[in-house]
């Protein structure tokens, strides 16, 4: 089955699913009361910050080789390595080569879809690496065999019984529907992971060009741990998390947590500038940075296309998008979900193939209202419709109606030789509709506007 | 973007393809409702689309040509008003991206666009709200279109309106805007999707008895009058200018 086929099938079977509607209205409510609050305490001005922050941003795209290449040898001086990565597959063969040069068997990874792009965890577990999630929420759709539902909080749609199942089931645990409980026999099966592990595994959330650092946040801790304990620390991050100074992280940190989770800062907040020196007693030994692009160069070569590259990943247009909220996460099939991945991801793996995303929504412009870096997302959409009829890759079959009607429609003469056939038409087409089609086939007024205008017919 | 208005204008009506073909009752009362406050309505049937359902699918060469007739219908009005927000944005905030590039068309566009409202933001920028009298005893909300919302920045005007009607009772329910779903092309290219969100937009005002729903855009009515039975919200769904054409009699 064809993605698009795949999309349909499960958008109509999530549409559907009344139990999942339930589940995300409750976590979107909170979320949005959450962040509508942080933003009041946080920012005398959400507005000037979201302008700030694109300036900041738009200041990175214009300089980012360059950036790129300060950021490399700023952190090499103290002993890092930098690796660039075309590709997913040039990624994930420069991992497979650092674990077999440690002989490692065992990785502890941070939650990071950087490494979901690339597919890490299939191919760890193919290669017969042990491979453990060591965020919360990655942990959960890892035991349940799933992929993250959402870019930022991927166990987004699993409810807390359902969770107790699961440790019930994979970590062997009496049942508790206590979060307390459930959190802390996660912890007790990480702690393992984490002080045997052989290399961590990390993305960053943002990377610095003056410092030649990675930045990560986050609540648990977790990942903090997973870079510090094992004797190798790997992190991978997409070319354009890129920003000019540390200093910049007064704005952005506060941003994304704000818009990402509704928190006035994350529990966890690293600031990583190389391996452990010789001064300092601990931390591991060597730290590759691996810099990704996969795709993104192409993005960034597109004037139209760029701005989507200051995105931070914070999930707000996720959360504001009534499509999501209706399909859910996994129905995208994608790394990134909601708006800004079916922005990108007809860029970066074809828009024959992703197309029909872009068309997966009704451009009501929630996303763009909420995005912290100002990104014009459904615009955007559009751009991508656009860019798909160009290249041929649009519905053949809406394409040819809509150019049907473009010969039909500026015409009033046309029009008014047409309308009949309509009136009989649509009703004749009903009965080859589903239910949702059909309700919505409108009924033609007797006579046009224009034509009980001109006989000063009126209808009342 | 805020468009300005001199003092007594003639109207053209804008009557979007959706109101011309389906639901002309909307143009008629937008039409009724504007001489009602001492306007001249004029109407051009050489008018037909302005090319939005062909934009926002994508495929811009046809939507194109569709806009060229707009623009040529219009370019002498005076006042330009409709009873869409989505068309009134179309017009304004894309007929920009649809021409850019082309100097000889989007001097046309820059001339159309400055003379283009919405008709609740019209009577708004046109200080004629206190002239609506009128009355209808009704428990009411308002779904205010995502295009007239976020696009034209249009909030208070309608509220302000109604409010001038005695005996309306505004209900405002607790939770967020969302999109109806009616998104043009879309609803009827994923039909599951925007029935859905037709679902989720209308519980919050099921649980409120309503009499009317008050919408101003004709996409989103015609969508809604058809989700309303299989969400279960039993209120009638009228434009504010059909509402208004009933209660200022
Ligand atoms: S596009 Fe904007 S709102 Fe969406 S994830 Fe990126 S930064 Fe957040």
């Amino acid at each position: 089955m064809n993605t698009y086929a795949k999309f349909m099938r499960e958008a109509k079977s999530m549409a559907g699913n009344e139990i999942h509607r339930a589940k995300i209205k409750k976590a979107i409510t909170s979320y949005e009361i959450q962040v509508d609050g942080m933003k009041k305490q946080q920012f005398q001005d959400w507005n000037a910050a979201r302008e700030v922050a694109a300036g900041i941003k738009n200041e990175v795209l214009a300089n980012l080789p360059e950036m790129l290449q300060e950021f490399e040898e700023k952190l090499t001086s103290r002993g890092a390595t930098v690796l660039w990565a075309e590709n997913a597959e040039q990624a994930r063969h420069y991992i497979e080569e650092i674990i077999s040069r440690h002989n490692a068997r065992k990785v502890v990874k941070s939650k990071s879809m950087t490494t979901e792009e690339i597919e890490l965890n299939e191919y760890l577990e193919s290669r017969g690496i042990e491979n453990w999630e060591s965020d919360l929420g990655e942990l959960i759709v890892q035991l349940a065999d799933e992929k993250p539902y959402h870019i930022v909080t991927p166990a987004m749609h699993k409810s807390k019984q359902e969770i107790a199942r699961l440790f019930v089931e994979k970590l062997g645990i009496e049942y508790t529907e206590n979060a307390e409980e459930l959190t802390m026999a996660a912890r007790a099966h990480l702690r393992r992971a984490f002080v045997t592990a052989d290399i961590g595994i990390t993305g960053a959330n943002f990377i610095i060009a003056e410092e030649g650092a990675i930045v990560m946040t986050e609540n648990e801790g977790n990942g903090r741990l997973g870079m510090a304990c094992p004797k190798v620390h790997i992190a991978i991050a997409g070319i354009e998390k890129m920003l000019p100074r540390l200093a910049d992280l007064s704005l952005f940190l506060p941003l994304l947590t704000t818009s990402g989770t509704g928190q006035q800062l994350t529990g966890y907040n690293s600031i990583v500038r190389g391996p452990k020196s010789a001064a300092e007693p601990d931390g591991p030994e060597e730290m590759i940075v691996i810099l990704l692009d996969n795709g993104r160069s192409n993005i960034y070569a597109q004037d139209h296309f760029r701005e989507v590259l200051r995105c931070i990943r914070c999930g707000a247009c996720l959360n504001a998008c009534p499509v999501f909220r209706s399909v859910g996460g996994h129905t995208y099939a994608t790394t990134y979900q909601g708006p800004v991945g079916s922005i990108i991801t007809p860029q970066l793996r074809g828009m024959a193939a992703w197309q029909h995303l872009a068309h997966a929504c009704s451009l009501c412009g929630a996303c763009t209202e909420v995005c912290p870096v100002g990104i014009d997302l459904h615009p955007l959409l559009l751009e991508t419709r656009w860019q798909a009829d160009k290249e041929h890759a649009a519905s053949k079959k809406w394409q040819f109606a809509i150019k049907m009607w473009s010969k039909i429609i500026p015409s009033r003469k046309v029009i008014d030789t047409f309308r009949p056939l309509m009136k009989i038409f649509l009703p004749l087409a009903k009965p080859f509709l589903s239910a949702n089609q059909k309700k919505r086939i409108p009924t033609m007024a007797k006579k046009s506007f224009a034509q009980m205008w001109e006989n000063n017919e009126s209808t009342r | 973007m805020s468009n300005h208005v001199n003092e007594s204008k003639t109207i053209s009506l804008f009557i979007p393809c959706l109101v011309d073909q389906i639901l002309p009752e909307i143009g008629f009362a937008m039409a009724d409702v504007l001489r009602k406050l001492h306007y001249d309505v004029t109407y051009d049937a050489r008018q037909t689309c302005c090319g939005q359902p062909a934009f926002n699918a994508g495929h811009r060469t046809e939507a194109m040509s569709v806009a060229k007739q707009f623009l040529a219908t219009f370019s002498n009005a005076d006042c330009i008003v409709s009873p869409s927000g989505s068309c009134s944005a179309m017009v304004r905030n894309y007929y920009p991206v649809l021409f850019a590039g082309d100097e000889k068309m989007m001097a046309q566009v820059h001339s159309v666009q400055e003379r283009t409202f919405e008709f609740s933001e019209f009577i708004s920028a046109e200080n004629k709200v206190e002239r609506i009298v009128g009355h209808a005893d009704v428990s009411l909300s308002i779904h205010n279109s995502c295009h007239s919302m976020r696009e034209l920045g249009i909030d208070e005007q309608i509220a302000d309106i109604l409010a001038r009607i005695e005996g309306v009772k505004l209900f405002v329910p607790q939770v967020e805007h969302t999109c109806c779903g009616f998104g043009g092309l879309f609803s009827y290219k994923m039909p599951d999707i925007a029935s859905a969100m037709a679902k989720s937009r209308l519980e919050a005002f099921t649980g409120a008895d309503l009499d009317v729903l008050i919408v101003n855009d004709p996409g989103c009515i015609q969508h809604l009058r058809a989700e309303a039975p299989s969400a279960g919200f039993k209120g009638e769904i009228l434009h504010l200018v059909e509402f208004l054409q009933k209660a200022m009699d």
